[in-house]
């Protein structure tokens, strides 16, 4: 690892720069090897491969921009990628803003300098450390229609109105997970409940960013606790709410783990997404070239929420004197 | 802030209630490892077993190569945490010290790559160690062999870097004052040096984040291994555990078993190196 550890003997700047840039080339080497091969070739591998018809047993055949036609065909056809568009967009609808708002109501009340907060920070970040399939399996027993915890947990709440209004009240057990018109929303839960932690501590960086002395000023203003809010904290959280908002809509855009082990894209296709569908695409059905143009199409998306989003939300930025 | 005693126990209470709706699945996960069968498939459900079951966890590791899967990830997410601290920080170093022509934009360059989606590149990384000539059976052309799918070099080799991790690096490295590099290369010390003796030393909290990260993140990887491993020899935790459920769909005693088996090692570390969490998401946070 250790080069020769010879003493910069020649005085020449020339020389000096020379070795300084030499050197540093001999310690990016290794790192950007790696790239070149397992990012840059791919790349342009996986854009040639989806203008390709390709099993892995027979050579690539060229085939234009036939891959893409399909996908335009499937979209016209509402066929199985316009699905998996349509639930990943549900996915990230779901889980987005709720997830969103939750972190920061979270992240404001942990932030209140309370003696022993610490515990429930680390009780709201212990599901992000988890595998997601780890904790798909949990929640596919919590979801299990018959013996699981959350029907058990309706028929309470049926029991508990029952009580309190004095009419027999029965929300009926549900099947969840083999429920086409359920299934996403009981993964986008699942999904919520996992990354709440992970937003709530960049939430709180956020926060712990902002200067005291403004709320200071602002009491003396005799400003609302809801007025302090919209007039400091939210607009000074900019930033962080676009940090989150790129990296939660870019992270929702790629599920795959969850709905490989808990549904596996069913039932009727209801929770399959635009990941399941190369995945499957690529090593089921064994077209590279089709889940190639797929994955390109998934690029572009990211490539464009992540520019939309920046853009909304740099707009407005706020100077604090 | 001042809060009166009251706000304080009513803010308590409602994270607390939260926290218990945070936890529950984790309760209920092991308690469900430690009952006997028929309290599993009764309803309304038993909250505590009655009779401890530790002998579920037995069963669930003889009904599958856990062993090999844990040695399997062990290595696995070893070598990728052990890969990416030296590669990343010998890049870091390069971005944060050493003057070259063309590094801001190669900075830049390397930070793009962390726009493009996995999914676009996992196909070609597939068929290329798949292809990977003279090894696993393949000819110098690649063909007739399964090249490095099944092996180490192939789990581990793709994810040996990353654009976040020198990125991570390079910001916490400009923040070292430079005093100390100038009197080791007055006295003659070599670059490689003094990235090895005095700045790595001096990151060790930025160094131990990344590792924490990355340990984690290849504990918990799923895609890749699931695309690389076929064999059951070589498969790991988090896939063994996935096969493990679609072969025994309704003992939820054994599959609890090993999901507490494979979550323990993260939780602990976690447990342990809290700090270091949280101060990798606040620094990757506040600089995105």
């Amino acid at each position: 690892m250790r080069q020769g550890e010879k003493s910069r003997g020649s005085t020449g700047v020339g020389r000096a720069s020379k070795r300084e840039a030499r050197t540093a080339w001999l310690f990016l080497a290794p790192g950007l090897a790696l790239f070149v091969l397992f990012v840059l070739v791919p790349v342009v591998a996986a854009l040639y491969l989806s203008l390709c018809r390709y099993d892995i047993i027979h050579s690539p055949v060229w085939v234009g921009a036939r891959n893409y036609a399909r996908i335009g065909e499937d979209l016209s056809n509402h066929g199985v990628f316009y699905l998996s568009l349509r639930n990943t967009a549900q996915y990230a609808l779901g889980t987005v803003p709720v997830g969103m708002a939750l972190a920061l109501g979270l992240a404001l009340l942990v932030n209140a300098g309370l003696r022993g907060i610490s515990v429930h920070r680390t009780t709201y970040y212990l599901p992000v450390v988890t595998s997601l399939v780890a904790i798909s399996m949990v929640w596919m027993w919590l979801y299990d229609p018959s013996y699981g915890l959350l029907n058990y947990g309706l028929e309470l709440l049926s029991r508990a109105v029952s009580f309190v209004t004095g009419h027999k009240v029965m929300i009926p057990p549900q099947t969840w997970l083999g429920n086409p018109g359920q299934a996403m929303a009981a993964i986008v839960v699942m999904s919520i409940w996992r990354g709440l932690g992970y937003n709530m501590v960049i939430y709180l960086a956020g926060l712990q960013g902002i200067p005291e002395h403004l709320y200071e000023a602002a009491l003396i203003d005799g400003a609302s606790r809801w007025q302090r809010f919209r007039a400091i904290t939210w607009p000074l959280l900019k930033p962080t709410t676009a940090f989150i908002l790129v990296t939660s809509v870019i992270g929702a855009s790629q599920v795959f783990a969850q709905v490989y082990v808990m549904t596996n894209g069913g039932p009727n296709n209801s929770t399959t997404t635009i990941v399941h569908q190369i995945f499957q695409n690529a090593f089921s059905f064994l077209k590279m070239g089709y889940a190639s143009a797929m994955a390109f199409v998934l690029f572009v998306i990211i490539f464009a929420l992540s520019l939309i989003t920046l853009r909304l939300t740099r707009g407005g930025q706020v100077e604090y004197a | 802030m001042r809060l009166g005693i009251a706000r304080k126990t009513l803010l308590h209470l409602l994270l607390a209630i939260g926290g218990v709706a945070m936890i529950l699945p984790f309760l209920w996960m092991v308690s469900t490892s430690l009952k006997p069968e028929r309290e599993i498939f009764h309803y309304p459900p038993v909250w505590l077993p009655s009779a401890w079951q530790w002998g579920n966890y037995g069963r669930a590791m003889e009904s599958a190569a856990f062993g090999q899967y844990f040695i399997n990830t062990t290595i696995y997410a070893t070598m990728v945490t052990v890969a990416n601290l030296l590669l990343c920080s010998m890049a870091a170093y390069a971005f944060a010290r050493l003057r070259f022509r063309g590094r801001d934009t190669l900075f830049v360059l390397v930070l793009g790559t962390m726009m493009i989606p996995a999914q676009v590149t996992m196909v070609p990384v597939f068929i290329m160690l798949k292809r990977c000539p003279l090894v696993g059976g393949n000819d110098w052309l690649g063909m007739g062999g399964h090249g490095l799918l099944n092996t180490y070099p192939g789990l581990i080799l793709p994810a040996a870097v990353g654009a976040f991790g020198i990125f991570l690096l390079r910001q916490f490295f400009m923040t070292l004052p430079r005093e100390l590099e100038d009197a080791a290369r007055i006295d003659g010390c070599s670059e490689a040096g003094i990235y090895w003796r005095i700045i790595l030393p001096l990151s060790k909290p930025a160094l131990a984040t990344l590792g924490i990260f990355t340990f984690t993140a290849a504990w918990n990887e799923f895609l890749w291994p699931l695309l690389i491993t076929s064999k059951d020899s070589m498969r790991t935790l988090q896939l063994g555990l996935q096969v493990f459920q679609s072969q025994y769909t309704t003992r939820w005693d054994l599959l609890m078993a090993g999901t507490v088996v494979v979550t323990l090692p993260v939780l602990i570390i976690f447990l342990a190196g809290q700090r270091y969490f949280t101060r990798g998401i606040a620094m990757s946070g506040i600089k995105g």
